[in-house]
């Protein structure tokens, strides 16, 4: 399997503190790979960077063999990446509808001399992202919920709603930032089924995660960050024995 | 009775001009959280660009009509390339610093095009040509001219295509989610400069228009015309919430509505102490009024979760 996506020696400060030391990792296409660690551990720095919210202060790189521009969110979508978020982030004022309709955005033409004319081309566009966008609230199950508002639905279906968004860009990486975060068995039973689903479609999916059960049935591998360091990347039966994983997530032995 | 019909009349002539340019005040600031406070001037500037085209066409012997069309053209051609200019120049290099700094630059922004505008068309009074005929039609005791019922039939135009832009494209998809989360707008692939020069031009556009009327409206034009003009139109932003499109529309519409009618019975009500040209008093009275008892204006509710 070729990587798809490759970080090399990532760097991050936030003052005296380094959230990311020099972090590499490499995920293979068509694989769900896990980033896990300690609360603090600089998983979510990692997303941050990747995505283009926050500037690296080393490191770079590169997607599907090609050096990937990170220094603007739009640059990272367009090359391909999407991402969810641990606190939630939808337009909270939109529909739910239009939150996906927006993720088209990406993927659409129409200017501002479309919008004036709203000429034939124009309209068949407006039609197919809408139709697109309820397609896609069908694959995450709230295809019913698409005239609600989304500050109006349940959490799970918030959550579910952020990965039709995610989606709607048409990713070859999706970067799912605590999924699962928050929510009850059933609604974990089928994040686990929609995710896998999403890998089977050919899909490459980059999971934060703390629901460690979650995390080990679903990735085929994890790697474990600890104050900002990759510690280990490995295939999560072998994470899992891992002395150092253990010391970091239980702390280490009483002095 | 008259004084009434003919005072609503006039408050919605004036409203529709006020709501027009409220827009522009209301949209940068949902998108950027920064009030443009040079945006009166660029209204000035439609209008006297106006002027200078329309004058010397029809001098030169353009019918009339195509004189005016092209003044009106103009006006906006050029509004949107300064729209587009103040941002690029004096905003885009402040989009992260304090807030306080971009304000301050947009009152500099304001000085320097009040300052040009003087330069180039001179400290007077330039009367404004008559667009169309001023022969008024009787209307339930009160009177209208075609120019009024030109002026509100456009703006309402101009609004429904905004709304229309904003509801339904998806420019305005991506214009309502940058104003949510630029950064999550970005990850959608929304180029957010983009959007916020977009937001300037379609402002400006509508200064444009918005200037034209003004002048046609008063039959002046001159190079201090847009500050009062922008500080009313503020003051409707803020009245309708600003931030909010339906509510720059009321707010504007509203504000015309009580300054027609002030001014219109300001005499009777304070015995003749207080003349008409007290109108502008009570703009800035509404302005404290919704300050202090409705901050978040009458259609504004989302100030908090900006925070």
């Amino acid at each position: 399997m070729s990587a798809l996506l490759e970080a090399i020696g990532i760097g991050k400060r936030f003052g005296g503190v380094e959230a990311l030391k020099d972090v590499s990792l490499s995920i293979a296409q068509g694989e769900i790979y896990g980033l896990i660690g300690p609360n603090g551990a600089g998983k979510t720095t990692f997303f941050n960077v990747l995505t283009g919210l926050y500037a690296a202060d080393s490191g770079h790189f590169s997607f599907a063999g090609k050096p990937l521009d990170v220094s603007a969110p739009h640059l990272v979508a367009a090359a391909g990446i999407a991402r969810t978020f641990q606190n939630i982030r939808l337009f909270a004022n939109m529909s739910a509808l239009e939150n996906v309709m927006v993720g088209r955005h990406l993927r659409t033409r129409a200017g501002v001399i479309g919008a004036v004319l709203r000429n034939e081309a124009t309209r068949r566009e407006e039609a197919a992202i809408e139709r697109r966008a309820l397609e896609l609230l069908h694959y995450v199950g709230i295809g019913s919920r698409g005239n609600d508002l989304a500050r109006h639905l349940s959490y799970g279906d918030q959550r579910r709603l952020e990965i039709a968004r995610a989606l709607a860009t048409e990713p070859r990486l999706l970067a799912l930032d605590e999924p699962a975060a928050g929510m009850n068995g059933t609604e974990t039973g089928a994040l686990r089924q929609l995710i896998g689903g999403l890998r089977d479609d050919g899909l490459t999916v980059l999971l934060i995660e703390h629901d460690v059960k979650l995390v080990m049935g679903l990735c085929d591998r994890v790697a474990v960050l600890d104050y900002g360091e990759k510690i280990i990347e490995d295939v999560p039966a072998r994470v899992r024995r891992d002395p150092k994983v253990i010391e970091a997530y239980l702390g280490g032995a009483i002095a | 009775m008259d004084t009434f019909v003919q005072q609503i009349i006039n408050g919605l002539t004036l409203g529709s001009i006020y709501a027009l340019v409220a827009l522009g005040y209301t949209m940068v600031y949902g998108i950027l959280g920064l009030i443009n406070f040079a945006h009166g001037e660029v209204v000035m500037i439609g209008a006297l660009t106006a002027l200078a085209v329309i004058k010397p066409l029809a001098g030169a012997g353009l019918p009339w009509p195509l004189a005016v069309l092209a003044g009106v053209a103009a006006a906006i051609a050029a509004c949107m390339a300064l729209g587009f200019v103040i941002e690029r120049v004096a905003y885009r290099p402040l989009r992260n610093a304090p807030r306080l700094a971009p304000l301050i630059t947009a009152i500099g922004v304001s000085m320097v095009l009040q300052q040009l505008a003087m330069i180039i068309w001179g400290r007077n009074y330039h009367s404004f040509p008559q667009l169309l005929p001023a022969t008024p039609r009787a209307i339930g005791g009160a009177q209208i001219t075609d120019l009024q019922i030109m002026i509100v039939a456009v703006a309402i135009l101009m609004m429904a295509g905004l709304a229309l832009l904003v509801n339904r494209t998806r420019l305005g998809r991506a214009m309502r989610a940058t104003a949510e989360n630029p950064q999550i707008a970005g990850l959608m692939g929304v180029d957010a400069n983009h959007i916020v020069s977009l937001t300037f031009v379609i402002g400006s556009a509508l200064a444009a228009v918005a200037g034209v009327m003004v002048s046609a409206n008063y039959g002046i034009a001159h190079y201090n015309m847009g500050f009062i003009l922008g500080l009313k139109a503020f003051t409707a932003a803020v009245l309708g919430g600003i931030g909010n499109l339906t509510g720059a529309m009321l707010g504007g519409i509203l504000l015309g509505l009580i300054e027609a009618l002030g001014a219109g019975y300001i005499g009777d009500l304070t015995g003749g102490f207080l003349g008409s040209d007290y109108q502008d008093v009570f703009a800035f009275f509404v302005l404290i009024v919704v300050l202090i008892f409705r901050p978040s204006g009458l259609m504004g509710e989302k100030v908090s979760e900006r925070a």
